[in-house]
């Protein structure tokens, strides 16, 4: 098998331009960020940071001046409402699992969102072993959720609300502050999470205006390094600890921290917000150019999510009918263009991605989908690139179709 | 459950990039669809078959992933100067998946409604001439079932 893979690589050989627009995936890492992370290695504050010598105080230091920083990029009051995870998989178990277990008195029901990300679904529906039900909130055909069934969904005995911030798939850019408003004056109890890691960067993201209890960012998706993510936890809040071992810093993740990745993670937020509007409106326009340039250059194209500007500036996914995802994402690959497409092969059928279901699309059109996120580091000779290859890409696949995959 | 990137063999690949008896014919003797768009993996083959029932033209279209082209692909090829006895008995998915390198057990599926289109197509090859041969059962064989179960499944999940 890793055979034919290598195999697979070697036939990408002569490629003209490379560019990654599957940052919704994984990132490129920019290289001033691994210079920062380095010396932690095996220069400074590379001791276990609970214990009393110089490496230990220093990453102490360094932890605690990272957490620091990043509440104040959130809008958090304290450094102790940030919790580093190995990311926001980690990030978004510890934020359910953990608060519904230390609620589990009050009630049993967690609210969520037909489209919120996998990790959140998958808890979630783990949770029902524990005696959890759950209720999803449909959305429209953009993706906004059904704020008027989400307040006949939450009770007396909903323990949480967990909606993202923005959608990872579509973009969409939920109206939390209403949300949480809704959630909170029908129970004041109910504790309010959101998966942020798509708005982090991205949009405005406020922990404390928004008034939301728990909130998940992630390194990986403003191109720090993966393996790191962060949980807010409102100052007042108790939740439980979801894995037991050493107990090191932080009171709710155990197990010694990763100083260099927590450092790659804080640089890669320090970029992010040093420029954030120059760095916004970068984004938006190659994302823009994008978007137009695929709809000028291909026909039976339908965008998924929101056209206006409740759109998240990154993202762009978009169907192509006539075209199956998967075929295109290696069609593009061996012209060095990467995206993801929105259904995954199982067993039997394409999956087509429940996030495109749920705002309509029916599943050819769900497998003709890919995404791609711009980052500030494309530049507008990247998008010409991707502009030039993928209607040849497109159309050298519809033309295997023919008159076949007509729906 | 682990997921990995689908490790597609050189062959699936070599046909991906260049499919042999690509596109629509005119004037097929038949023709037979496996698979829907709903599925993600549809295939239409076109065949000329002569009076001594030698497929003689064999070409496909295909709306899949790159193993559905690849098995599309490598089936025309395999049948194309058999006879439809020879063809219903000897072809199977198994040596279709060995033909391209093997597949991805995620995608055997794929192997499988190729064989199940071609099945298709001589069961309808006979039933037009109304003289269906003794060597063609009257169910359905594993492959043609296979093929109307993955359609019948994602129409199924695509209206719930």
């Amino acid at each position: 098998m890793v055979e034919n893979v290598k195999e697979l690589i070697k036939a990408h050989e002569g490629i003209k331009h490379e560019v990654y627009l599957d940052n919704e995936n994984s990132t490129i890492v920019p290289t001033e960020i691994i210079e920062k992370m380095l010396p932690y290695y095996n220069k400074q504050a590379y001791g276990n940071p609970t214990l009393t010598h110089k490496p230990g105080w220093e990453a102490f230091e360094t932890i605690m001046d990272s957490a620091q920083k990043i509440a104040k990029f959130i809008g958090a009051k304290i450094l102790e409402e940030i919790t580093f995870t190995p990311g926001a998989t980690e990030a978004n178990n510890l934020a359910l699992m953990g608060s519904v277990f230390s609620k589990k008195d009050s009630g049993k029901k967690i609210v969520i969102s037909e489209i919120e990300p996998i990790d959140v679904l998958h808890v979630s529906d783990m949770l029902k072993k524990f005696g959890f039900s759950t209720i999803k909130i449909p959305v429209d055909n953009e993706g906004f959720i059904n704020l008027e069934k989400l307040k006949e969904a939450v009770d007396k005995e909903t323990v949480l609300v967990s909606i993202a911030a923005v959608n990872n798939e579509i973009g969409t850019i939920q109206p939390v502050k209403e949300a949480v408003k809704i959630v909170k004056d029908k129970n004041p109890d109910t504790l309010f999470h959101t998966e942020a890691s798509d708005a982090y960067g991205r949009v405005r993201l406020d922990v404390r205006d928004l008034n939301v209890d728990m909130a998940t960012i992630n390194s990986y998706k403003i191109l720090g390094p993966r393996g790191i993510g962060a949980l807010y936890t409102k100052e007042e809040l108790k939740i439980e600890r979801i894995i037991e071992g050493q107990i090191g810093t932080q009171k709710l993740w155990p197990g010694i921290e990763n100083t260099p990745l927590i450092v790659g993670f804080t640089k890669a937020s320090e970029l992010t917000f040093k420029d954030f509007e120059s760095n916004i409106d970068h984004i938006k326009r190659l994302r823009d150019r994008l978007m137009k340039g695929i709809f000028e250059n291909l026909s039976e194209v339908k965008l998924n999510g929101s056209k206006n500007d409740k759109r998240a500036p990154d993202n762009l996914n978009i169907s192509i009918l006539r075209c199956e995802g998967e075929a295109l994402t290696i069609e593009l690959s061996l012209r060095g263009v990467y995206v993801s497409s929105g259904s995954a092969c199982s067993r039997r059928l394409l999956q087509p991605s429940h996030v495109l279901v749920a705002i309509g699309r029916k599943f050819s059109e769900a497998h003709g989908s890919i995404l791609m996120k711009t980052t500030r580091l494309h530049t507008k000779e990247d998008i010409t690139y991707v502009l030039e290859e993928l209607p040849i890409a497109v159309n050298r696949i519809r033309g295997i179709v023919g008159s076949t995959g007509v729906d | 459950m682990s997921r990995i990137p689908l490790p597609y063999s050189q062959k699936v690949i070599d046909l991906f990039r260049n499919p042999k008896n690509q596109g629509r014919m005119e004037k097929p003797t038949v023709t037979a669809v496996a698979g829907n768009p709903a599925c993600g993996d549809m295939i239409t083959f076109y065949m000329k078959i002569n009076d001594q029932e030698i497929i003689e033209k064999i070409t496909f279209e295909s709306y899949g992933c790159a193993a559905n082209i690849a098995t599309a692909s490598i089936v025309t090829e395999m049948i194309k100067g058999l006879i439809l006895k020879d063809t219903w008995k000897e072809l199977t998915w198994k040596k279709v998946a060995e033909e391209v390198g093997g597949l991805p057990s995620v995608k055997f599926h794929c192997g499988i409604l190729a064989v199940g289109a071609v099945k298709r197509a001589i069961r309808k090859y006979y039933q037009q001439k109304g003289l269906i041969p003794s060597w063609i059962p009257q169910k359905l064989t594993f492959e043609e079932k296979q093929a109307l179960e993955e359609e019948e499944l994602a129409e199924k999940l695509s209206k719930k």
